[in-house]
């Protein structure tokens, strides 16, 4: 495309610029009607895919999208409005819709605007964005060619880049003033394996707040994720039919971190709690999880997927610890639950696009690593699974019972890793599953850059890490009784 | 009165075909979206939240050389649209070369729509008040029908009216506007050791009218949210399963995940090479029909421009066919089935318009009082279904039947089975189909599944 910097029109000397003036007057328009609070959200996003398909580049995408949200608070009460037209007389009429949510009262003035000073996280000298597109092929073909060269059963491959860039300017009534350019990418092979009638397909990827860099990085070339992808296409063509019922359950590093996202994570966003409809309510304090565990979630991982400098309310992704040795510390914090808990931002308050309110989301949620070598885990276990690979989990916020998908899983048998597992569920309730975590390795890793959360209907990109994990019971969801 | 802006919609996608071509496309295709939503959610009795806005947006897709590029902005001022129709085309010269990139043939074209009343007029007069006073009757239902309902997630009322338009090189030309309103109600209870019980019910429609009373939405939310009060798991056995429709309208969908073009000419499908065979039980007919009028998914003219009409899927338990648009038909060396679904800014690809498994005679409380001991689910959690293989693991709620009746609720146990055995199992299919919503599902029973739980 032309605009070959791809900065915001918002930003300084950009078309729409946005200075202090424009926004204090926005931010008054929006208090007209007696709101207690309210912000402004300039989004500008633009994001390009790669994909490959039969060893061709099918596929070349673009999208730009900008906008800004405005919202309203009056008490617990949201008012939001939002307008992909940055023409000043457009942004007021969201404004004044978003003010709306206040029925009369005196109009509060916004403070004087002052910018937030903020950290960087991930510092990218080239956003991949600007990197010509040719090299982006060549990526794809050596994911294809990766796969395909790992066993000529490999059949069919699809690799596919995704590389975006998005600012972010927000401006609070309460006089903050922060900018974010948070670029992202994420890179992802898929391979089919095909043995007579049998057929089986494996998946691998990653990718985070970087550049083409990211491709440098140890077990993250295209190739070895093409690989990947295909060795577990491959080791699943074997693969029998799990077992079915309690056991014990040994997680490997980095991607497990989903269990706790969902098991815990979840429940410890403070809007459930503000409300008391988390089986996390009223709990702070006290003991949720074996002594073994301490969680965190950090928005500070450099370069992490999850990773933000400025969360979507414009104050600085923090460090912030949950869990401490099973006992419940703290949660985390938007806007509205930090004034309901007295407590100050937790730099949580995110939101998929400016078309949202922001709510309190995970950035890297981690399990820290405990003292345990990996191998002695696994020897400790007579009969269960090892769960190595996992394509997503959902959790029941209120009784906390969570699900996660295995795609890579083997059947563990006196101490020993031994036949592959047909793709397979764990269930669980979180709290209780902490309690039931036994052993922790010193192997922690995070997770490469592919996860993406969903709540209510809103999708943000997160980060997860673990140490290897056993469990001593849950709930296998095979077939074989 | 809202506003018709299909007309000018159109002429948008006209106009940016146009400039694509100018700028060297030899075709293009250009969909132009456009939409306000309305959202009031109450929490307690006091508004939560009451969101209101418009967006427009346009995907643009060329074709040069048979080399695609597919780009969307929400950018639509007439300058800013002329450089992205030439950006867009540079692009192209990224791709390779796929001789199937070209647009349908001329003759295969909708030429004419079928008048399917996907808009309602009475559904626009709707303000933030109003919003939020049925938002509140709906919650506040929730609340009184039953005490033990101790608290919210809350009860909102939604309403989108949109437009959206089709125009190509190809000579198609095609919009049209649709609405939808719905309210859902949320209650939570307070169960042993602390957990919450957490539930919902939910009315929808393109038409007002057709809504459920914002009351008797509350009172099924709060009754289905009660019910589950003292929900355990059950000691793992192989059982029948009874789907109820919500559950059992996830299986449905299911089945169009591994009957579709794309999916089996990527081979992400265990029926692949089964087309005219039996895949499901003789009780089993699944349709897609988009000609259903006031249906949620019903469309006039489908993403590459084609008529829509009926497919029946699965009929009598036989694979028949499976849903495909122009670029998957052509793949799999077959016409379109006029299935394709396209997101503003995305490809076309196969989709489903109004997808259901069509009507047993059997009611539901025949089917429960058939089942001596089982598992009856109400909701399914996680992403458990591997289409290449068949493979469905998936965690369950609902209730366990004793005797032919629906005894103490569940949680916390997976259901598992082959996809292919599941269906083929399916023994028992309801009379109680209601196409509330885009995929729909009568109840239906499962001869016998994996249940894991203690």
């Amino acid at each position: 495309m032309t605009s070959d910097t791809f900065r915001a029109p918002f930003a300084p000397g950009g078309e729409y610029e946005v200075d202090a003036e424009v926004a204090r007057r926005l931010l008054a328009l929006a208090l007209e009607r007696g709101g207690d609070y309210a912000d402004l959200y300039f989004e500008y996003r633009v994001s390009a895919d790669y994909v490959l398909e039969e060893e061709k580049v099918k596929a070349v995408g673009r999208g730009i999208t900008m906008g800004l949200g405005v919202r309203v608070l009056k008490g617990d009460a949201t008012g939001y409005a939002y307008s992909e037209d940055l023409s000043f007389e457009r942004m007021a009429h969201a404004a004044r819709m978003a003010g709306q949510i206040a029925a009369g009262g005196g109009a509060a003035a916004p403070l004087a605007i002052q910018p937030v000073v903020l950290p960087d996280f991930y510092p990218v000298a080239q956003p991949s964005l600007l990197m010509p597109p040719e090299e982006k092929l060549v990526i794809l073909r050596a994911a294809d060619q990766g796969a395909r060269g790992f066993d000529p059963r490999i059949s069919k491959v699809e690799a596919s880049l995704v590389e975006q860039v998005r600012e972010l300017l927000v401006v609070t009534s309460d006089g903050h003033w922060a900018q974010d350019r948070q670029p992202l990418i994420r890179f992802g092979v898929r391979a089919v394996a095909e043995d007579g009638k049998k057929r089986q397909s494996g998946s691998s990827g990653g990718g985070g707040r970087l550049g083409l860099d990211y491709f440098e990085g140890e077990n993250k070339s295209p190739a070895w994720h093409g690989r990947e992808a295909a060795r577990i296409a491959i080791a699943m063509l074997d693969a029998r039919e799990a077992p079915a019922g309690e056991m014990e359950v040994v997680l490997g590093p980095a991607d497990s971190g989903i269990l706790l996202h969902e098991a815990v994570g979840h429940g410890l966003e403070a809007d459930f709690n503000r409300k008391g409809t988390s089986n996390y309510s009223g709990q702070l304090g006290n003991k949720v999880a074996s002594d073994l565990c301490t969680v965190v979630d950090d928005g500070t991982l450099p370069s992490s997927r999850g990773s933000i400098n400025a969360d979507d309310e414009g104050n600085p992704g923090q460090r912030n610890v949950l869990i401490e040795n099973g006992t419940l510390v703290g949660y985390m914090h938007d806007r509205l639950s930090a004034k309901h808990f007295h407590v100050g931002a937790s730099g949580n308050g995110r939101r998929q696009s400016f078309r949202y309110m922001p709510m309190p989301r995970m950035t890297n949620t981690a399990l820290l690593p405990g003292p345990h070598s990996p191998e002695e885990i696994i020897q400790s276990v007579k009969r269960g699974v090892y769960a190595r690979r996992f394509s997503g989990g959902q959790v029941n916020i209120s009784n906390g019972d969570f699900v996660f998908s295995l795609t890579e899983s083997y059947l563990i048998e006196d101490g020993k890793l031994t036949a592959p597992l047909k793709g397979v569920n764990l269930i669980g309730n979180g709290p209780d599953v902490l309690r039931h975590v036994t052993m922790l390795g010193n192997d922690y890793q995070l997770s490469d850059g592919i996860w993406t959360c969903g709540k209510e209907g809103q999708s943000v990109p997160v980060g997860v890490g673990t140490p290897s994990v056993k469990i001593d019971k849950i709930t296998v969801g095979g077939t074989e009784k | 009165m809202v506003r018709d802006v299909t007309a000018e919609l159109r002429e948008i996608a006209e106009r940016v075909v146009h400039l694509a071509r100018k700028a060297g496309a030899d075709d293009a295709e250009v969909q132009v979206s456009d939409g306000t939503e309305l959202t009031a959610k109450v929490r307690l009795g006091e508004p939560e939240l009451v969101q209101e806005a418009g967006s427009r947006g346009l995907g643009l897709r060329v074709f040069r050389d048979y080399r695609q590029a597919v780009t969307y902005t929400s950018d639509l001022r007439a300058d800013s649209l002329e450089r992205f129709a030439a950006d867009t085309v540079a692009l192209a010269r990224l791709s390779e070369p796929d001789e199937l990139h070209r647009l349908p043939d001329p003759a295969d074209l909708a030429t004419s729509f079928p008048e399917l009343n996907l808009y309602d007029v009475d559904s626009e007069p709707l303000d933030a008040a109003e919003a939020l006073a049925r938002a509140v009757r709906g919650e506040k239902a929730a609340l009184a029908h039953d005490q033990r309902v101790t608290n919210s997630e809350g009860g909102t009322y939604s309403r989108v009216l949109g437009a959206v338009a089709l125009a190509t090189s190809g000579g198609f030309v095609g919009s049209y506007r649709g609405s939808y309103s719905s309210l859902t109600v949320e209650p939570v209870c307070d169960d042993e050791g602390g957990k919450k019980r957490n539930g919902y019910w939910w009315t929808g429609s393109r038409f007002v009218a057709a809504l459920e009373d914002p009351e008797a939405v509350g009172r099924e939310a709060a009754r289905r949210t009660v019910a589950q009060l003292g929900a355990r798991k059950v000691d793992t056995c192989e059982v029948p399963v009874v789907f109820d429709p919500e559950a059992g309208r996830a299986i449905v969908g299911m089945v169009f995940s591994v009957a579709n073009g794309s999916s089996f000419y990527r081979k992400s499908s265990y029926l692949i090479g089964r087309e005219g065979s039996e895949i499901a039980s003789e009780l089993v007919t699944i349709e897609d029909d988009p000609l259903i009028a006031r249906a949620p998914g019903s469309r006039p003219y489908d993403g590459d421009g084609l008529p829509t009409r009926k497919n029946v899927i699965v009929d009598g338990g036989v694979l028949r066919t499976v849903l495909c648009d122009t670029y998957t038909a052509r793949k799999l060396g077959r016409a379109s089935t006029g299935s394709a679904g396209r997101g503003t800014g995305s490809s076309p690809a196969p989709t489903t318009s109004n997808l259901f498994m069509r009507r047993g005679h059997r009611s539901r409380a025949e089917i429960v009082g058939k089942t001596e001991r089982g598992l009856y689910v109400t909701s399914m959690m996680g992403f458990g279904f591997n289409a290449v293989t068949g493979d469905f693991s998936r965690g369950a709620a609902g209730f366990w039947i004793e005797n032919g009746e629906l005894g103490h609720p569940v949680s916390e146990v997976t259901i598992s089975a082959n996809f292919d055995d599941l269906l083929k199992r399916i023994d028992m299919v309801g009379d109680d189909l209601i196409l509330r919503s885009s995929t729909s599902s009568p109840t239906f029973r499962v001869s016998r599944m994996m249940v894991a739980g203690r």
